[in-house]
């Protein structure tokens, strides 16, 4: 039986698509079967990320509704053999042609058959957030360094947290080295001081990603670039290993320890 | 008439005192009542109105009984009832009480968009983060940063303070009175502080030992510890 992880955000925009991919690929690189939903119905691009687009011939809303069979809608991605798998949203639909229930049962079907199920969440609270983690057994969050997204993040969290699932981990992504340093943007501990949840991992600001998209190829699968390295090492954090933060240069401010130590004695 | 003690009416000095026995039937008090205070004629003549406790013992008035001991008291005479007092209380009152004086610890973040409220103080072992809310109708104690907003003494209890760690709110709210910080709030703070309503009904921020002089009840310390 696999694991089902939504990859969620609040605000959109943030990287969850790419973080979707990105881990997907990643986990398949290690040689884990993997199939990636997306339910962001009437908005998908997670096709268009992995290159997939052409090849779509079913999608969620019609297995929820019967009109295919699951392995009909299956996107197999070539470049993994038999390992990845992309179940792509409807783009003619809207996000109600899909509810949690159906969700549930489609992500327990899916569980049997991969090692690890990355549902890409939509952008928002309402009913595609509620569609998207109705079958997961864990959460990522993933926020920009920015107070808006953190915001919203630190809301999703809160209403994650009223799930029965693992308390959500967080990624935080498009972190500028430069802007950091000149103290014009949040720095890690200033993200992970407010939302407080454990830390899955950060990922530079790369233009590489941008690039990789273009092309249709997940950035992760060129693994000379920044981003590439940070998605393989969150991939190999949600199997188990523990890897050290990637070193962004960006800790010039913050990084001493605040626990004091006290040395105790006996009264 | 005989003398009985179903009603006792006593002078003090500030003003009459009524003890309402409660071993006898609540029309027999009222009976008693008012031929006591008939006889006591004097209440007439009185050019200023005299002030009256009313004790009932253990006997509870409704609503309804408070308002025909009021008519009787009241009726032709110069008193003015001040207090209705009873050695008991309603489960309801009861209920009440121990929930305003009760601390309600909550060890937890409090999240954007995430309202917590309490019947009584709080004390929060955790932060409220920007967007989120903690709303007490007694004090409120942070053990982390608010960074949200906290509404202390809600709705109409002046006396509420809000004491927190690290203090840096959107608003503060007290009873009614509700201030958001400065938009330019340059100072930053380290130490715990603690807001209060100062006598000009205004909401300020100030050194946590202030506390002690200006909100001394706030010590419910029973003394007999170590
Ligand atoms: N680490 C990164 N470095 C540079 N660009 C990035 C990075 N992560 C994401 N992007 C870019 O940001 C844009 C938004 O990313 P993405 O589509 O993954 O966000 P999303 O959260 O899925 O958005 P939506 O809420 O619309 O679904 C894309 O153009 C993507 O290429
Ligand atoms: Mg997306």
């Amino acid at each position: 039986m696999g694991e089902a992880i939504v990859i969620t955000s609040g605000k959109g925009g943030v990287g969850k698509t790419t973080t979707t991919a990105n881990i997907g690929t990643a986990l398949a690189l290690q040689g884990k079967r993997v199939c990636l939903v997306d339910t962001d119905i009437g908005l998908r691009n997670l096709d268009v990320i992995l290159g997939l687009e052409n090849r779509i011939i079913y999608d969620l809303v019609d297995v929820a509704h019967g009109r295919c069979k699951l392995h009909q809608a299956f996107v197999r991605d070539k470049r993994f053999d038999d390992l990845l798998y992309l179940l792509p949203a409807a783009q003619s639909s809207d996000k109600t042609a899909v509810n949690a229930d159906q969700m549930k049962t489609i992500v327990n079907d899916l569980k049997k058959e991969f090692d690890y199920v990355l549902i890409d969440c939509p952008a928002g609270i309402e009913q595609g957030f509620q569609n998207a983690i109705a079958g997961a057994d864990q959460a990522i969050v993933v926020t920009t360094p920015e107070h808006s997204a953190v915001r919203d993040a630190d809301r999703i969290i809160g209403l994650l947290e009223k799930e029965t699932m693992e308390p959500p981990r967080l990624i935080i992504n498009r972190i500028k080295t430069k802007m950091v340093k000149e103290g014009d943007m949040l720095d890690v501990n200033d993200v992970t001081n407010i939302l407080a949840i454990e830390l899955l991992g950060i990922v530079a600001d790369d233009d590489e990603v941008l690039k990789a998209s273009y092309h249709g190829e997940p950035v992760v699968l060129n693994p000379h670039t920044v981003a590439g390295i940070a998605y393989r090492n969150i991939a190999r954090r949600i199997l188990g290993e523990s890897v050290p933060l990637q070193q962004l240069d960006v800790e010039s401010k913050g990084l001493f320890k605040r626990i004091k130590k006290f040395f105790g004695a006996r009264v | 008439m005989p003398r009985t003690n179903t009603v006792m009416i006593k002078g003090t000095k500030e003003g009459l005192s009524l003890i309402l026995s409660d071993a006898c039937s609540f029309e027999e008090v009222l009976e008693e009542l008012d031929a006591k205070l008939a006889l006591a004629e004097k209440f007439k003549d009185e050019n200023h109105r005299i002030k009256v406790r009313i004790h009932t013992g253990n006997r509870l008035l409704t609503d309804e009984q408070i308002a025909r001991v009021e008519e009787i008291v009241m009726k032709e005479r110069n008193l003015l009832i001040e207090t209705i007092e009873a050695n008991v209380l309603s489960k309801e009152e009861a209920d009440r009480l121990i929930k305003e004086t009760r601390v309600h610890m909550v060890n937890r973040i409090i999240r954007s968009g995430q309202v917590l409220k309490v019947q009584g103080d709080l004390l929060l072992v955790g932060d409220v983060n920007p967007g989120g809310m903690v709303v007490a109708t007694g004090n409120i104690f942070i053990m982390g940063k608010l960074k949200g907003i906290a509404h202390a003494g809600y709705p109409n209890n002046r006396k509420a303070v809000i004491v927190c760690g690290k203090m840096i709110p959107e608003q503060l709210r007290i009873a009614d009175l509700l201030s958001r910080t400065p938009d330019e709030d340059e100072v930053t703070r380290q130490e715990t502080e603690c807001a209060y309503i100062n006598q000009d009904n205004e909401i300020i921020i100030d050194r946590l030992p202030v506390l002690r002089t200006i909100r001394p009840e706030l010590n419910r310390y029973i003394e007999g510890g170590e």
